[in-house]
């Protein structure tokens, strides 16, 4: 089959950085193509040249024969070129339906002709299989149905070339399957995508062939996906072998550490209750949606709480209050990063440092030497990809932020009770491994940790019990001997009660 | 041509470029290297670079004070009318500092706690505060009874008047305050991103608070220094000052998105706006294109710091 898109030569440079380095390789139409690589390999940078967002050093995009030379993401797009970014692109404020037909309203005489605009979008969104109302705005969705509708605007365009990074990163298998199918047409359908992801699954279930990125550079293109395996795409990935992920191992549960009673708030009108003990790992599932951060976001005080109580260790903690939950010993890593976790335009350094510092800053003059030994301590240990500890955080890789608003956590002291929301999203293979066997060390330490996670492998492979939600209420509890994929997921399913 | 874009757009290219205009401006410009004129300079930027140190907190925070100018101008007339109503000097200066900090305080409750933008909020103070001026007096300039008040401004050690030192001590003290504290990096935090900053335990109501405080009172040390510069407590005095304490700020690479400032910029900032003013009152040039010269070196300092984004493959 002829290509019908071409990357050549991609070269691209930032101080201190090679991103990419002399990346070729081509693609036929009506084929999906994987692209692996550990967090900072330059898997975004060379979705990023394709959407015309950055200009490469040197190279070119090659569309059926034709060197296209993109200055601004207009000129993807007039190439009939659609990306879903890793970072959301959505306007909070406005609508589904605006996000999605923004720059193309239906008006008459420059009147925005709204009832058209809503029934217009609600077809489109049918026909992808997507549930959510135009009409609702951006802002009060959760971050799983948000990338649902990112994931949409690449059907509106009718592109000939669709490129989604990380697309399933905040989905949890259902929505995940609602994307499969939609990928699995624009492919009949005759076009080019490709495919960012972590998750090994994924790749097998959808690619027809995949390229491995390692430091910038192109490692292998495989032409076809038979008769790979995944060891050899994790080591062609990380360039070494790693063994068992979960590495999951029994460890002695004591008393409660954290007690959640009847938490309600305006986004989870139910009242929700849980307890987690010293030792534990609780993992957390449901489908997008189902309240799980919501009740977290309630338990830490990140929003108000309308009822309930909440005790670590026995003592009560005042509502609403981020900074009373962290002086008890309750910290929670939010979910979303761009919005509640970087701190843009600041180092990586004073990234990991906010919280941490207030234990060794006398009179509140900084200790920089402190701060400077915790941050290389972190990079070091989760192998973030960064040329220096004092580079802008907004610089690194998705992951590679991930990894940071992490070891803030990980850093804090006196830490009795640790939520993380979604701890791997978006990070390779590797660090995740790194990643889990840091929490089964502070678990044996005597810390009890909450983990909410989409991806069912992650929680059913790490969690000693998992809870689980459905539509904003605890649907049903499991001990980690009564795990199995099924009854798992179908206690996630809305329908359970009506099936 | 790829050295010197990269020595421009680097991390110091503002420093180079006054370097570069510090050595024309001393080449082409008679006189100006004399010490008579370099001291002359010095004192005409105290006002601005005193207010310049915590604009760049509030900046810094993605906030903004436009009452800084009112505030100055307030707090002289304060110290002037305080001083000679008791015969104290320490006195008038007292009430001069209380009356910056408690305006400084309003503003930084009525923004943090009843979550009013701070253009609105400090708007509104910005012609309050003037009208408390205006009514205090009566619209009139006040003269100085108690001929020690001069001393502030005009007393020189080492030949050096004072109100150059307290300008250095402001540097030092903010420069301390910005990088070496944990307000100074939590002020930097929430304006990278408020809810973040929130969520990782930081009092962002109490950080605002109190950089709007410390505005007011910085705001009163200028204004108390002006008085005793100009003799007398005069209401109608630094009309427009905050637009050109913003612009020293940008200048000095504070960005208005919150999150990046830093405090040698802002002083580098304070110095090139001193220094052009300076060498177009030397050279004679009439105050009405001096408005024109002022917004272009701002356009352009902004230029800079948009190029510089865009060099670094900064969003923003
Ligand atoms: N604007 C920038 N300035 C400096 N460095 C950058 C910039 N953008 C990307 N980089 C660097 O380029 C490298 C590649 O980044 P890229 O975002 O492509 O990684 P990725 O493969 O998508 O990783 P992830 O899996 O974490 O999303 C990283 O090391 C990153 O730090
Ligand atoms: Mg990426």
């Amino acid at each position: 089959m002829a290509a019908f898109l071409e990357f050549r030569n991609i070269t691209k440079t930032y101080p201190g950085v090679k991103a990419l380095t002399d990346v070729s390789f081509a693609v036929p139409a009506g084929s999906v193509i994987g692209l692996l690589g550990e967090n900072g390999a330059g898997k975004s940078t060379l979705i990023k040249t394709l959407g015309g967002d950055i200009v490469p050093d040197s190279g070119e995009v090659v569309l059926a024969g034709e060197p296209q030379h993109f200055t601004a993401t207009r000129d993807s797009i007039l190439a009939g070129i659609s990306v879903v970014h890793q970072e959301l692109q959505l306007v909070p404020e406005l609508t589904v339906a605006e996000n999605l037909m923004l720059g193309r309203f239906p008006s008459r005489a420059g009147v925005v002709e709204f009832g058209n605009l809503f029934s217009r979008v609600r077809a489109i969104l049918n026909d992808v299989g997507i549930d959510v109302d135009p009409r609702s705005k951006i802002i009060d969705l959760s971050i799983g149905t948000r990338q649902m509708v990112e994931i949409a605007k690449a059907a509106v365009f009718d592109a000939k070339v669709i490129a989604l990074d990380e697309p399933t990163s905040s989905l949890s298998s259902t929505e995940s399957e609602v994307l499969f199918r939609l990928v699995d047409r624009f492919r009949r359908e005759g076009k080019v995508i490709l495919y960012v992801s972590h998750r090994l699954d994924e790749i097998f279930r959808l690619c027809d062939s995949c390229v491995v990125l390692r430091d910038g550079k192109l490692i292998v293109h495989h032409e076809t996906m038979e008769g790979l395996t995944r060891h050899q795409l994790v080591r062609e990935m990380v360039g070494r072998e790693i063994q068992d992920i979960w590495g999951w191992r029994g460890r002695t549960v004591g008393e409660p550490r954290l007690s959640v009673t009847n938490v309600s708030g305006t986004k989870l009108p139910v009242p929700a209750s849980f307890e987690a003990r010293a030792g534990e790992i609780l993992g957390f599932f449901g489908l997008v949606g189902a309240g799980r951060s919501e009740l977290m976001r309630l338990v830490y005080g990140a929003d108000n709480r309308h009822s309930g109580e909440v005790r670590i260790a026995g003592q009560q903690v005042q509502a609403s209050d981020p900074r009373r939950s962290i002086r008890a010993g309750l910290v929670l890593c939010p979910e979303d990063r761009k919005a509640d976790g970087i701190l843009q335009g600041r180092s990586v350094e004073e990234n990991v440092a906010i919280s941490t510092r207030r234990h060794f800053s006398p009179f509140g003059v900084l200790n920089k030497r402190r701060e400077a030994d915790i941050a290389e301590e972190f990079i070091k240990k989760l192998r973030v990809r960064t040329p220096s500890r004092r580079q802008d955080i907004v610089n690194l890789s998705g992951g590679n932020q991930q990894k940071v608003i992490l070891s803030r956590w990980l850093a804090e002291k006196g830490v009795k009770v640790l939520i993380i929301d979604e701890p791997t999203r978006g990070i390779d293979v590797g660090a995740k491994a790194e990643i889990y066997e840091i929490l089964y060390g502070l678990a044996e330490e005597g810390m009890a940790i909450v983990v909410v996670s989409s991806e069912l492998p992650e929680v059913m492979g790490i969690s000693d019990r998992v809870i689980v939600m459905q539509s904003g209420r605890i649907s049903a509890e499991f001990q980690r001997s009564e795990f199995t994929e099924e009854s798992i997921l179908a206690a996630a399913l809305p329908d359970r009660e009506a099936a | 041509m790829q050295r010197l874009k990269r020595l421009l757009l680097g991390d110091q290219g503002l420093v180079v470029i006054f370097v570069v205009a510090f050595v024309l401006v001393s080449v082409f410009v008679p006189n100006f290297l004399s010490e008579r004129n370099m001291l002359g300079l010095l004192q005409a930027v105290v006002t601005i670079a005193l207010v310049s140190c915590t604009m760049m907190l509030c900046l810094a925070l993605r906030d903004v004070d436009l009452s800084v100018g009112s505030i100055v101008a307030f707090a002289g007339m304060v110290a002037v009318m305080a001083t000679n109503m008791t015969g104290s000097v320490i006195l008038g200066i007292l009430a001069a500092l209380v009356a910056g900090l408690i305006v400084g305080l309003v503003n930084g409750i009525v923004i943090a706690k009843l979550k009013i933008n701070a253009l609105i909020a400090t708007l509104a103070t910005m012609q309050i505060v003037r009208g408390l001026a205006l009514i205090s007096s009566d619209g009139r300039a006040v003269g100085i009874d108690n001929e020690n008040f001069f001393d502030l401004a005009l007393r020189s050690f080492f030949t050096i008047p004072v109100p150059i030192y307290v300008m250095v001590i402001f540097f030092l003290i903010f420069g301390f305050v910005l990088n070496r504290t944990v307000f100074g990096r939590n002020t930097l935090a929430i304006g990278g991103n408020p809810d973040a900053a929130r969520l990782a335990g930081v009092n962002v109501d109490w950080t605002r608070i109190w950089c709007f405080a410390l505005q007011g009172l910085a705001c009163a040390v200028a204004g108390i220094l002006l008085s005793a510069r100009i003799t007398s407590g005069q209401p109608n005095s630094a009309i427009g000052l905050e637009l050109s304490v913003i612009s020293a700020c940008v200048l000095g690479g504070v960005s208005l998105a919150g999150g990046r400032a830093t405090m040698s910029g802002v002083i580098v900032g304070v110095l090139v706006l001193g220094i052009a003013e300076n060498a177009m009152n030397l050279l004679n040039i009439q105050a009405f294109y001096q408005y024109l010269v002022r917004g272009v070196i701002l356009l352009l300092a902004v230029l800079l710091d948009s190029l510089r984004s865009r060099a670094l493959g900064r969003r923003v």
